[in-house]
């Protein structure tokens, strides 16, 4: 590992995550949109591996990339009566537009006034083992944290499954 | 050597494997279905009908490529590429002896299904650009399966991953090194307590290698080709070569987790370093024989059968399997950490 992440890699990877965003955004075909997301989701995945995280990028690309592939299936599934209706038109709503300047305006002043802290990156990177004994053992002191999330998933897993039933609960 | 240069050498014979590897497996599919259907196969263009592949790859090469006028342009020129690269991808963790491999990955079982697992959104995306109600049932069934197959298949190799703490896969393979009481090797499935996850593997591994029982994607009888319909040339050969590549990840997988990797039983180290490719290959294709054999007997089944099966039977099912495992290593203090 040496003083920073490589520059050139970085620009490639930022650039590919940035664009991908910018183009889900701007493309009216909600398939297309789909696809620039898992591209995005993809390049964020490239840039956890830039920072050595591979084991959060390998879950990254998992979960989000993969969630993709549901979105795809509920789009095509749920608003597709023909493939021209892939293609949202252009509508403008005063009130969205509104909500969206605020969040750019609250986000610009909190990104411009953060003060990011330097920290320099690891001589050896944290590997995959390393997080294990962080969050599996009793020395690693995250146990009980990781323990308390996982049954709160739980609970929201079996709450869903549990709604999703029908008429003939009581 | 440079490291840059020996890693580009590594991902060149990754590909050059994988190439040699999908001519094989196809004379290796058509003379075991031929033989499993009791007719011949290919024999009349040279020995055995050998260079019947290779002229294949040649007519394939050098046909018309057909763009339909109504496919997603864009999205149909990448859907190949997007289905070849993660089978390619997929190479880079897989053990072939102590020393042959592309990457040594703390995470290479992770890796690899993951990877694996970005092949079903390339699939999606020729079903979607073919503009072609056939393509589209083809791409969406393969997405389907996919993601119900993903759970089961992610919670089946678990087992071996509590067992070894680790999830490379070289040491996976090391762990399986030995014999019980100099009679059995210590591979994994002579072990009782991994047949259960061993069994659920196999079942939701057939998914990855998309051929029947389990070909809902391309089903020729329902959908004409699937997701390939509309495909002609060598963008069909990428999609043909990608499926013959997961069938040999997928065995990979297999003979390394359950089946002790590159090691044999009662064969000293140093008689078995320079042999370890040979057995590992010969292992993975002994694993994709018996996936052909699976192929050639079982009929297709029903997509909501396919569907429900692994809601409602094969997820429960590893997850109860994980619970009583974990408890079986903890209380018998059977778990072996390497490393």
């Amino acid at each position: 590992m040496g003083e920073s992440v490589n520059t050139l890699a970085f620009l490639v990877m930022a650039l590919a995550a940035i664009g991908g965003a910018v183009g889900m955004l701007t493309s009216r075909n909600i398939m297309y949109a789909a696809f620039w997301l898992l591209w995005t989701m993809l390049s964020v995945g490239g840039l956890y591996l830039l920072l050595s995280a591979e084991f959060l990028a390998l879950i990254q690309v998992m979960v989000y990339a993969g969630a993709v592939s549901v979105l795809m299936l509920f789009v095509i599934m749920l608003t597709l009566r023909r493939r021209e209706d892939a293609v949202r038109s252009l509508d403008f709503s005063p009130s969205a537009a509104l909500l969206a300047a605020v969040f750019l305006g609250i986000m610009y002043y909190g990104i411009s006034n953060a003060t990011f802290p330097e920290v320099a990156l690891l001589a050896e990177a944290p590997n995959t083992a390393d997080l294990g004994v962080v969050l599996f053992t009793m020395e690693g002191g995250w146990l009980l944290p990781f323990e308390i999330s996982a049954l709160v998933l739980l609970a929201a897993m079996v709450a869903a499954v549990w709604w999703t039933k029908g008429q003939d609960r009581r | 050597m440079s490291p840059e240069l020996a890693s580009l050498l590594r991902i060149l014979a990754a590909v050059g494997l994988m190439l040699m590897n999908g001519v094989i497996l196809i004379y290796m599919l058509r003379r075991v279905l031929g033989r499993l259907h009791q007719r011949l196969g290919p024999v009349h263009v040279g020995p055995q009908g050998l260079l019947q592949t290779p002229m294949d790859v040649l007519k394939l090469l050098t046909k018309e490529d057909i763009t339909p006028t109504n496919v997603d342009k864009a999205l149909y020129f990448i859907a190949p590429a997007a289905v070849f690269t993660p089978s390619l991808m997929a190479y880079a963790a897989i053990p072939f002896s102590p020393t042959w491999m592309v990457t040594d990955l703390d995470t290479g079982l992770l890796y690899t299904l993951v990877v694996m697992s970005l092949v079903s959104m390339g699939l999606l995306m020729a079903g979607w650009a073919s503009a072609n109600k056939w393509s589209l049932i083809g791409g969406m069934r393969s997405v389907g399966q996919h993601i119900a197959y993903e759970i089961p298949l992610l919670l089946s190799v678990l087992p071996v991953v509590m067992y070894v703490g680790t999830l490379n896969l070289s040491s996976i393979v090391e762990a399986q090194s030995g014999t019980w009481l100099g009679i059995l090797p210590q591979w994994f499935i002579t072990n009782p307590l991994f047949w259960p996850a061993f069994i659920i593997f196999i079942v939701s591994a057939l998914i990855k290698v998309n051929q029947t029982p389990f070909d809902m994607s391309e089903a020729e009888s329902e959908l004409v080709a699937g997701f390939a319909t509309e495909y002609s040339s060598m963008k069909f050969g990428l999609f043909f070569l990608s499926e013959f590549s997961n069938s040999f990840i997928v065995s990979a997988l297999a003979v390394t987790l359950f089946f002790g990797g590159w090691t044999l039983p009662f064969v000293p180290d140093e008689v078995l370093a320079p042999i370890a490719p040979v057995v590992f290959m010969l292992k993975v294709y002994v694993g994709i024989f018996v996936l052909m054999w699976i192929r050639g007997t079982l009929p297709r089944v029903r997509m909501d059968h396919l569907m429900q099966f692994a809601w409602k039977i094969l997820i429960p099912a590893v997850l109860t399997w994980i619970l009583v495992f974990g408890f079986i290593i903890k209380l018998f203090d059977l778990g072996r950490p390497v490393g």
